[in-house]
């Protein structure tokens, strides 16, 4: 069959040749020249460069602050998936349809109303401001506004999934004797783990590169909230070109590493759960 | 779902549907109600009149918005015609390294939006591989609109050819096949047979690129330099107005930006539905011809 589509359909050479080309010329070329940009750097320099007290502070704050926000997705992915697939509820179509804001919104306009809804004159800063709770320009708000950018993905990862339990293997467990906490804790819960790690993985490398949302919210102080995009464009200002290629470097290799642990994850659970 | 819901065993107690309903909704409320309705409320809060002068009056308010319609529609269309041949290859041929292609095309959405404008930046740039070059020839690629179109590109290329890939492969070949052996060339297959039939994804893929062209911000900022009036998008004004304390012009852009969002998110939930009930249709009719 799809020998016979080679024979008979056209253009196979065509798009294919016109896909690698633009593919090589606008991603896979340029992403290259950034490896090879760095690795003119000698050695010392390139370590110099990406392990400053500053630089690792950086790294330090970007990874944990997209841990944090990707493990808070997972509740609160859960809670939404649960609720949108399994009761009925006023407004369910609309609240559905919100879930995918993060995906549309652009990225400034989250930040500008997230900064200015956690002061202490916004909407949500007057009520915790006077609590002690700093949300604007603290590592708080840049967890609230990866949580936000990230939202999305546990939800949808996890929908279809719960959609697709069998009604029959929850009646199983309750027919044996199981409570209704047991089923959902041992029956439930266990079928959705690699959805959860699936949406968790998303959410997380999403936050790793994210810059637009935080740079309004964070107040980007060296060592205390500067996340590593934040870094390599204040690198760039200074026109210290090799520094921030450095670090770049080092952004890219997390992100790709997140990348081929979500297609591992993604081939195992396939296996298992086939 | 085939069986009801509401089976005993499968429904919780009231009170914790209750619960998890009211948990569910205070954090949708919180995250993304509240925050979209504040945008609206900030940039309309003195009035409609206000808010469009506010727009209006602002030369470079408006350049920032010709210039955002000029460079997400040049990369739209270039990812578009990418898209198309991607998943026409993926979807309708078998060749070695297919995989790994599918994979790559990805590749854009784990890159940080800063490190795409940077690499851009080491080939274009003064400092970059072809800086010098460009410099005597009198061409201007970083700090200008080339530039911008270039990373905007860079950011959504996944978009409509992920969207694709799926749709194409769901469909399969069969009509296609039957075309060509009815005599069809490559364009009539392409217009008559192909394109009616993926219309719907590819509207789909259409406006998400859009949406994320529009609103890309890390990229553009490390390429656009930021000359005002000349190389500002519309998420790049937004913060510069922010920077220089003016609320009320940083609000009043980001509202037309998050209308750009709803109009994104509604197209997109009507398209899910439709596609939700052409499926079930499809079932039902399914169903009935297999009755005797």
């Amino acid at each position: 069959m799809n020998d016979v589509n080679r024979r008979v359909l056209p253009g196979f050479r065509l798009s294919l040749g016109y896909t690698l080309a633009y593919l090589g010329v606008l991603v896979i070329v340029p992403l290259v020249a950034c490896f090879l940009k760095a690795a003119t750097l000698p050695f010392d320099r390139f370590w110099a460069a990406v392990s400053t007290e500053r630089a690792v502070a950086a790294y330090e704050l970007t990874v944990g602050a997209s841990l944090v926000s990707a493990a808070i997705n997972v509740v609160v992915g859960l809670l939404v998936a649960w609720v949108l697939v399994r009761y009925e509820f006023p407004m369910k179509r609309v609240v559905d349809s919100l879930v995918d804001l993060p995906f549309a919104l652009p990225t400034a306009v989250a930040g500008l109303v997230y900064s200015s809804l956690y002061v202490q004159s916004g909407w949500l800063g007057r009520f915790l401001v006077p609590l002690g709770i700093q949300a604007a320009y603290s590592r708080l708000a840049i967890v609230l506004v990866l949580v936000f950018v990230g939202f999305p993905f546990v939800v949808r990862t996890l929908e279809p999934v719960l959609e697709r339990i069998d009604a029959d293997v929850e009646e199983a467990a309750a027919c044996l004797g199981a409570s209704r906490l047991q089923t959902v804790t041992r029956v439930i819960f266990p079928s959705l783990y690699p959805a959860l790690v699936t949406g968790f993985a998303l959410s997380f490398a999403r936050a790793l590169g994210e810059y637009g949302s935080v740079v309004f919210v964070s107040g980007n102080m060296p060592f205390k909230t500067e996340i590593a995009p934040v870094l390599i464009v204040a690198r760039l200002e200074e026109f210290a070109y090799a520094e921030a290629t450095a670090i770049a470097v080092v952004l890219l290799v997390i992100s790709f590493a997140v990348l081929v642990v979500v297609n591992l994850l993604e081939r195992w659970s396939k296996r298992v759960y086939a | 779902m085939s069986t009801p819901d509401h089976t005993n065993s499968r429904s919780d107690p009231r009170w914790v549907r209750i619960t998890l309903v009211a948990a569910a909704l205070g954090v949708v409320g919180v995250l993304i109600v509240i925050p979209l309705v504040d945008v609206f409320v900030e940039a309309f809060g003195r009035g409609f009149g206000a808010y469009w002068r506010t727009l209006t009056a602002d030369e470079d308010t408006l350049a920032a918005i010709r210039l955002t319609m000029t460079v997400a529609p040049i990369a739209v269309v270039t990812n578009l015609v990418f898209g198309i041949a991607a998943a026409w290859s993926i979807s309708r041929f078998r060749f070695p390294g297919r995989t790994l292609l599918t994979a790559l095309i990805d590749l854009p959405f784990s890159v940080s939006p800063v490190v795409a404008g940077l690499i851009f930046v080491l080939i274009f740039g003064l400092q970059g591989y072809l800086g010098p070059w460009l410099r005597a020839h009198d061409w201007r690629i970083i700090f200008a609109t080339p530039g911008l179109v270039l990373v905007t590109t860079f950011v959504t290329f996944p978009f409509i050819a992920r969207e694709l890939i799926p749709v194409m492969e769901a469909i399969g070949a069969e009509e296609e096949i039957a075309a060509v052996s009815l005599g069809a060339s490559g364009w009539q297959l392409f217009r008559r047979v192909t394109l009616p039939n993926i219309k719907w994804g590819l509207v789909y893929g259409l406006i998400l690129c859009n949406a994320r062209a529009m609103g890309e911000f890390g990229a553009v900022y490390v390429v656009s330099g930021h000359i005002t009036g000349r190389t500002d998008t519309m998420p790049l004004r937004v913060e510069k107005l922010f920077q220089e304390y003016n609320t009320a012009g940083a609000f009043a852009v980001a509202s037309l930006l998050a209308s750009l969002a709803l109009v994104t998110l509604a197209v997109k939930t009507a398209l899910e539905w439709k596609t939700r009930r052409d499926l079930a249709e499809a079932a039902r009719l399914r169903s009935e011809g297999e009755e005797p």
